[in-house]
């Protein structure tokens, strides 16, 4: 028995390998990925143009002009004359934002009284506005906290720190999770296409007619798929620590063992896919209808806490949540056993689930 | 001067630089008023000269005339005179007949009265009038094939092109197909048919014969049949064995070729030798050596210098099959339903050690549906299929280690080496170690693979792809062996060389299980299963079958006769019952 599947997996591998086209796939998309995913979608807001429309002569208005120009947010400032000038600004997008400094600004702090500015965002862009919207709230409150210092009051003062991500780098935080999407992107096209491929060339029937059982064809398309997958999940942490320098606190063994469970858990439903898939158009479609939606609800681009609570429930089930977590903690925050074990067997859960669907199909398929 | 419909001069084609040319150096002049056949095996450049004279490939080399129109620079006037059928026609499968005709015309800008009257015509002539509005992926595939013609026919083509039209067409609709076309053909129209068969060569008015990129004759097939005249003689009433028979006569020197053909061993001689001695072929002491009509397969084997010897190394160096007992393939009331529809019907047979089974049918007639049952594919709905002796469903592992199996495009992985191939089908059979490598070593010198090992399999020159895929379904030395289609589109002396090892196994004691739409094939058969409306409505010897349909009107029916009349028989008959 441990022949015939060996034999298996070695002509599985032999097929990938030397097919140009799979080759591609294999290692171009990543590569892509790796960098549009690291250097582009970047959630910092960088490189941004500021309008200030200062209608107040005074010190204080200045300086708190001078605060916001200062900022590395800002590479650009612009300076209004009046407030006719403030809609077509934003209209046109020549600014993100609009500080306003009504001219009885300075007086009002003079005599302590509350003394109000304006900030006017383009909604349009939703994201950049909120983060550039924090920027501001910040440099505010520094504004606050310095008069404070200077007058008579102390005022509490807020100190931020960010913890396991200081510099709050976002690079630390995509990279990480790239290990996560690009290994679940192979393990599902490698498994998906697999059948499917035998299919459309005619293979898949001398494999039946083998005296191979349906499981040992199951293991067969798995293992190959789980150690390309692995490879390129080995790839990707080089990349993430070598080239793209975020720091690895955690422990290897303890990626390396949740990762085969993850992928398991996703090759379940790659062979799913392929047992359901005639062609491998079909294949890659039902791969991608799988594969959106779950990076989702991952928690990479937003955090599950944010989603409606039938949303939640509905990420349970999906093993990209966990592993999300368990890869972020290893690389930043050094997580021990005990927290990587309780994302761990959720996914075992689901594995077991996906694998023997994926097996009950395949027998069904057959008949 | 009026234009020749097809004119070729010097016509090279390449793909690629380090390939073989695909045409090399043709000329050749087509004519009006007639059916050319563009014969030859697959790979022979049939496709990719008629790819050519559609404009859909420009010519490497040399020029390439339609009615006087240059393919190079003229094809705007060139696509509106031709009628183009590709292989696998463009049909949209979720239209009906009636939609697909209405697309075609629109995109040939056939519209307004004309288009009634075009689509009443040929909805008319193919017969497919009382199934306009079925989806067209629900005809069979003959039907499809006359769809597909009709399409090609909306704008009265001037050459009408017709890329093998009866591939995976069962042999009533390939008559239908040809009388359809034969009809269309006059004075204004010029048909190209291509084909493999070699067969329907015979029927052409002309024949352009391709083999690798070369043009190896042109001209009535009549003339290259002459050839052979007086050489050809079928060995009758043999009472021995007559696969030994066969390979005997293969053997010797003054024979060039030989197939079997029912009970009769067919062969042909070199030019000026003398008859074989028929004692030393151990054919019996009635045998008889009876003149034959010569075919234009048997001219084709001729310009390509004989056929093979009739040993086959291959079953030489295979051990003897362990008796199973009498019987090893046996189906007890096999039935299989899709749903409301029953695909195979109670069907019951048994093939006895060492036979070759042929089945035998029209499309979708339940044939392939059975064949999968006998070799696990399907699960019946009822029945038994067994093989030596075990219950497929029961003991699915053991059976399926003991059977050998070969489908049509030889299912190898292409992107394999050929020596990885037989790695992994020797290991998917349970051989491993010292003994893998062993056979493994065996069959690359019995094929002479050597010089092939590291070139991927889809690579390979199709003779040995089909070397290699017959090594890969006998290396683990199987008692029963299935083969769809085996040898479907493949040159004449590939063929003959694939039944001799066929033959060779059967000697020792295989057991051979066919499906096969080539009247060629079914004549190696021991017997013959005829699968009709999911039933098996006839088995018998080639001969029998033969015989059975034998009348004043067919005096002398070939298999292909036999065949068409038996299904008329039983519609004949169900029509009375009911």
């Amino acid at each position: 028995m441990f022949s015939r599947i060996r034999a298996l997996i070695v002509k599985e591998l032999l097929a990938i390998l030397r097919d140009k086209k799979s080759r591609f796939v294999l290692i171009v998309p990543p590569l892509i990925q790796l960098f549009v995913f690291s250097f582009a979608a970047t959630q910092e807001a960088k490189n941004q143009t500021l309008a200030v429309l200062n209608l107040d002569e005074g010190k204080p208005a200045l300086t708190l002009e001078q605060n916001f120009a200062a900022a590395a947010t800002f590479s650009k400032v612009l300076h209004l004359r009046g407030a006719a000038e403030v809609k077509p600004v934003i209209d046109e997008q020549q600014a993100i934002a609009v500080l306003w400094i009504p001219e009885d600004f300075s007086r009002n702090i003079e005599h302590g009284r509350p003394a109000e500015v304006g900030f006017i965002l383009d909604g349009r862009k939703t994201n950049t506005a909120g983060i550039v919207q924090g920027y501001a709230q910040r440099i505010v409150n520094n504004y606050q906290a310095s008069l404070a210092a200077g007058g008579q009051s102390t005022g509490a003062q807020l100190v931020v720190r960010n913890w396991f991500n200081p510099n709050l780098d976002f690079k630390w935080y995509t990279v990480p999770s790239l290990v996560c999407i690009l290994t679940t992107l192979i393990s599902l096209l490698v498994t998906s296409l697999s059948v499917a491929r035998e299919r459309e060339m005619g293979t898949f029937d001398q494999l039946l007619v083998s005296p191979l059982h349906p499981l040992e064809i199951l293991v067969g398309k798995a293992v190959p798929a789980l150690i390309i997958a692995m490879i390129e999940g080995t790839f990707m942490v080089l990349a993430a620590v070598f080239l793209m320098r975020v720091p690895l606190n955690g422990s290897l063994p303890l990626l390396y063992a949740s990762m085969a469970v993850f992928l398991l858990a996703i090759i379940g439903v790659g062979l799913f896919i392929s047992s359901l898939s005639m062609t491998q158009q079909q294949a890659i479609l039902g791969a991608f209808v799988f594969m959106v939606p779950a990076i989702i609800l991952s928690g990479f681009a937003s955090p599950i806490e944010n989603m409606p609570p039938w949303l939640q429930t509905i990420t349970l089930g999906n093993p990209l949540r966990y592993f999300m977590t368990i890869v972020r903690g290893i690389f930043l925050k050094d997580i021990g056993a005990v927290l990587v074990w309780r994302q761990t067997w959720p996914m075992a859960i689901i594995a077991a689930v996906t694998l023997s669907t994926a097996t009950w199909l395949f027998k069904k398929r057959m008949e | 001067m009026e234009h020749a419909p097809v004119a070729i001069q010097g016509l090279s084609y390449t793909f690629g630089n380090n390939q073989p040319p695909a045409l090399d150096n043709l000329s050749a002049v087509i004519r009006p008023g007639a059916v050319t056949g563009l014969v030859g095996p697959d790979g022979a450049g049939k496709t990719t000269l008629i790819r050519l004279m559609a404009g859909l490939f420009l010519p490497g080399g040399g020029t390439l005339n339609i009615f006087g129109l240059d393919t190079r620079t003229e094809t705007t006037r060139l696509h509106r005179i031709i009628g183009y059928m590709p292989q696998k026609f463009g049909l949209y499968e979720d239209l009906s007949v009636m939609q697909n005709l209405r697309l075609y015309a629109d995109l040939q800008g056939v519209t307004g009265a004309a288009r009634q009257q075009v689509f009443q015509r040929l909805l008319s002539f193919t017969g497919l009038a009382p199934f306009q509005n079925r989806l067209a992926g629900r005809l069979s595939g003959g039907m499809k094939q006359k769809l597909g013609l009709a399409c090609a026919l909306i704008r009265k083509p001037r050459l009408l092109l017709l890329d093998e039209p009866s591939v995976g067409v069962d042999p009533v609709s390939r008559r239908e197909l040809w009388r359809m076309v034969q009809e269309l053909v006059n004075e204004e129209m010029a048909v190209i048919w291509s084909t493999a068969y070699l067969d329907e060569a015979e029927q052409c008015d002309e024949v352009l014969l391709l083999n690798e990129g070369k043009l190896m004759f042109a001209g009535p097939p009549r003339e290259l049949t002459q050839r052979v005249t007086g050489r050809c003689f079928q060995i009758r009433n043999i009472a021995g064995n007559r696969r030994r028979v066969l390979a005997n006569a293969l053997q010797r020197e003054e024979v060039q070729d030989g197939i079997i053909q029912g009970a009769n061993v067919r062969i042909v001689l070199r030019v000026d030798r003398s008859q074989p001695d028929l004692a030393a072929l151990s054919a019996g002491p009635e045998a008889r050596l009876v003149p034959v009509a010569p075919r234009f397969e048997d001219a084709f084997v001729d310009i390509l210098g004989g056929g093979p010897g009739g040993i086959s190394v291959l079953a030489a160096s295979m051990s003897q099959i362990e008796d199973y007992g009498q019987i090893t393939v046996e189906a007890q009331g096999l039935t299989k339903r899709f749903g409301d529809f029953t695909a195979a019907q109670d069907i019951t047979f048994a093939i006895r050690r060492g036979e070759i089974f042929g089945l035998l049918g029209p499309n979708g007639a339940g044939k392939s549906t059975t064949f999968k049952m006998m070799c696990g594919l399907l699960r019946p709905s009822a029945g038994i299929g067994k093989v030596v002796g075990l219950d497929l469903q029961k003991a699915p592992g053991q059976a399926r280690s003991r059977l050998g199996y070969m489908a049509q495009k030889f299912s190898l992985y292409g992107d394999l080496s050929a020596r990885q191939n037989l790695e992994f089908f020797s290991g998917v059979y349970g051989l491993a170690g010292a003994r893998q490598k062993e056979i493994v070593g065996r069959m690359i010198d019995i094929f002479n693979l050597t010089p092939h090992l590291k070139v991927a399999a889809k690579e390979l020159p199709l003779g040995f792809k089909q070397r290699l895929a017959l090594s890969c379904a006998v290396m683990h030395e199987p008692a029963v062996l299935f083969l769809d289609e085996p040898t479907s589109g493949v040159d004449p002396l590939t063929r003959r060389e694939f039944w001799t090892h066929i033959n060779g196994l059967v000697e020792r004691g295989v057991t051979v299980m066919v499906t096969t739409h080539f009247m060629d094939e079914a004549e190696y058969c021991d017997r013959i299963g005829l699968i009709y409306r999911g039933q098996m409505i006839a088995t018998g010897t080639p001969d029998e079958l033969k015989g059975r349909t034998e009348s004043d009107r067919l005096p002398d029916p070939t298999l292909e006769d036999a065949f068409i009349e038996l299904l008329h028989q039983w519609d004949d008959k169900t029509r009375e019952a009911a």
